[in-house]
C-alpha cells in the first residue's frame, strides 16, 4: 500500500495524532457538544445536538471510508462484541456519561474550554481505566466472552452485501435527521 | 472566511460531516478509527508503571495496551488545544467548576460538583474498557464501519444514559 511507509513511522505518526486531536478538539468545541449542559441535554431529550453531529459524522465518515475501501486504500478495523463485554459495558458508560456530563473525547474538549469539573472527570476515568485493567484478568474469564454476538458486522450478520447497507443506513439517517428537525428538536 | 473560526457555534451537521472526513483521514493516514478512551488506559498503565515497573508490566491489560505516548495517547491531548484555540478564537473560554444546569438543580458547591464528576467519570473509564470504546471510538468510528458491536454498544450508552439522567433530573416530558 502507498502509505505504509508513513503509516509505520512512529514520529510521524505522534505528530499526526497531535494534529487529529486538535481538529477534532475544534470541531467538538464548535458544535457544543463540549458543555454540560448540552449532553445532559441530549440525555434528557431536549436538546438533540449530540446525535445530530454525530449522525453527520457517522454518513460522511461511512461513505468515504467504504468508498476507499473499495478502491484497496484502506482498512477496515472492528472486533466482535458480546452480551458480557458491549451490552454491560456499555450501560456502564451510559451511567457514567450521565453523571459525568461528558465522554471521554469531549471531557477533554471541556477542559480546554475552562472546564474545571472536565479535569476532574479526567481523572476519574483514568481511574475507572486503571481499575478494569485490574479487574481484566478475572472479568475475561467470567464474563467478558460471554453470549459473543453471531457476527463483526451488520452486513455479516443480515447477509447483505455492505454497499446495500452502507445505502440503508445512509437512507436511515437522513430520514432521522429529516424527522428531528420536522418535530422542531 | 475568519468570522468562521470566531463564531461561537456551527452547525451540529457541519461539525459532524467534518469529523467524518477527519476519520476518511486517520484511515488513510494512521490506518486507526478515531477512538479516544484507549488514551485513558494508558495513561493509567503509566501510572501503575510509575508504581511498580514490574507489577505493570506483568498485567495483561497493559500488555495490550502498552503505556506509552503514541498517537492514541496524544490524540486525546489535541483535542485539548483544539477546543482552547475555538474557544479562545469566539472568545467563550471561560474558567468553570460548576455547570449551570447542575448548579440549578444541586447548587454551587465546587467540592460537591467534584466529587460527582469523580464518581461519573470512574464509571465511565470502567465501562468505556469493558465495553471496548466509547461514544467516538464505538459510536461514530465503529458505527460508520457497520460494526454490530460499535452500534450495540452505542444503543447502550444512550439507554443507560437516558435512564440515569431521568433519576438525575426527571424528564421535562413526563
Amino acid at each position: 500500500m502507498t502509505f505504509d511507509a508513513l503509516r509505520s513511522n512512529k514520529n510521524a505518526q505522534i505528530v499526526l495524532g497531535l494534529f487529529f486531536g486538535i481538529i477534532f478538539g475544534f470541531l467538538l468545541q464548535k458544535s457544543g457538544v463540549t458543555e454540560y449542559g448540552v449532553i445532559l441535554g441530549q440525555l434528557l431529550l431536549t436538546d438533540f445536538t449530540v446525535v445530530k453531529v454525530m449522525l453527520s459524522a457517522i454518513i460522511v465518515g461511512m461513505i468515504g471510508v467504504y468508498a476507499m475501501k473499495a478502491a484497496g486504500l484502506v482498512n477496515l478495523h472492528y472486533k466482535v462484541g458480546s452480551i458480557g463485554a458491549t451490552i454491560i459495558g456499555g450501560l456502564i458508560f451510559g451511567a457514567g456519561f450521565a453523571i459525568l456530563g461528558y465522554c471521554p473525547g469531549t471531557v477533554a474538549g471541556a477542559v480546554g474550554s475552562g472546564a474545571v469539573d472536565a479535569l476532574i472527570g479526567m481523572i476519574g476515568i483514568v481511574i475507572g481505566a486503571g481499575v478494569f485493567a485490574r479487574l481484566y484478568p478475572r472479568l475475561n474469564r467470567t464474563i467478558l466472552n460471554r453470549g459473543v454476538f453471531p457476527a463483526e458486522t451488520i452486513p455479516e450478520l443480515i447477509g447483505v452485501r455492505p454497499m446495500i447497507v452502507v445505502a440503508g443506513v445512509a437512507v436511515l439517517i437522513v430520514g432521522v435527521l429529516y424527522l428531528l428537525n420536522f418535530a422542531g428538536l | 472566511m475568519i468570522e468562521w473560526f470566531t463564531m461561537a457555534t456551527w452547525s451540529p451537521y457541519i461539525v459532524g460531516a467534518g469529523i467524518g472526513v477527519l476519520i476518511w483521514f486517520t484511515f488513510l493516514l494512521s490506518d486507526r478509527p478515531l477512538g479516544c478512551s484507549t488514551a485513558y488506559a494508558k495513561t493509567a498503565g503509566m501510572v501503575e508503571t510509575g508504581i511498580s515497573h514490574e507489577k505493570a508490566e506483568s498485567m495483561p491489560y497493559y500488555q495490550k495496551f502498552t503505556p506509552a505516548v503514541d498517537w492514541q495517547w496524544i490524540l486525546v491531548i489535541g483535542i485539548i488545544i483544539g477546543a482552547f484555540i475555538s474557544a479562545y478564537l469566539s472568545g467563550t473560554f471561560s474558567v468553570l467548576v460548576v455547570p449551570p444546569l447542575f448548579a440549578e438543580t444541586f447548587g454551587g458547591d465546587a467540592v460537591f460538583r467534584g466529587v460527582i464528576a469523580l464518581f461519573g467519570g470512574i464509571l465511565m473509564g470502567i465501562g468505556a474498557r469493558w465495553a471496548g470504546g466509547c461514544t467516538s471510538g464505538h459510536g461514530i468510528s465503529g458505527a460508520l464501519q457497520l460494526s454490530l458491536a460499535s452500534w450495540v454498544a452505542a444503543c447502550c450508552f444512550f439507554i443507560g444514559g437516558i435512564l440515569v439522567a431521568g433519576m438525575i433530573y426527571g424528564f421535562s416530558f413526563i
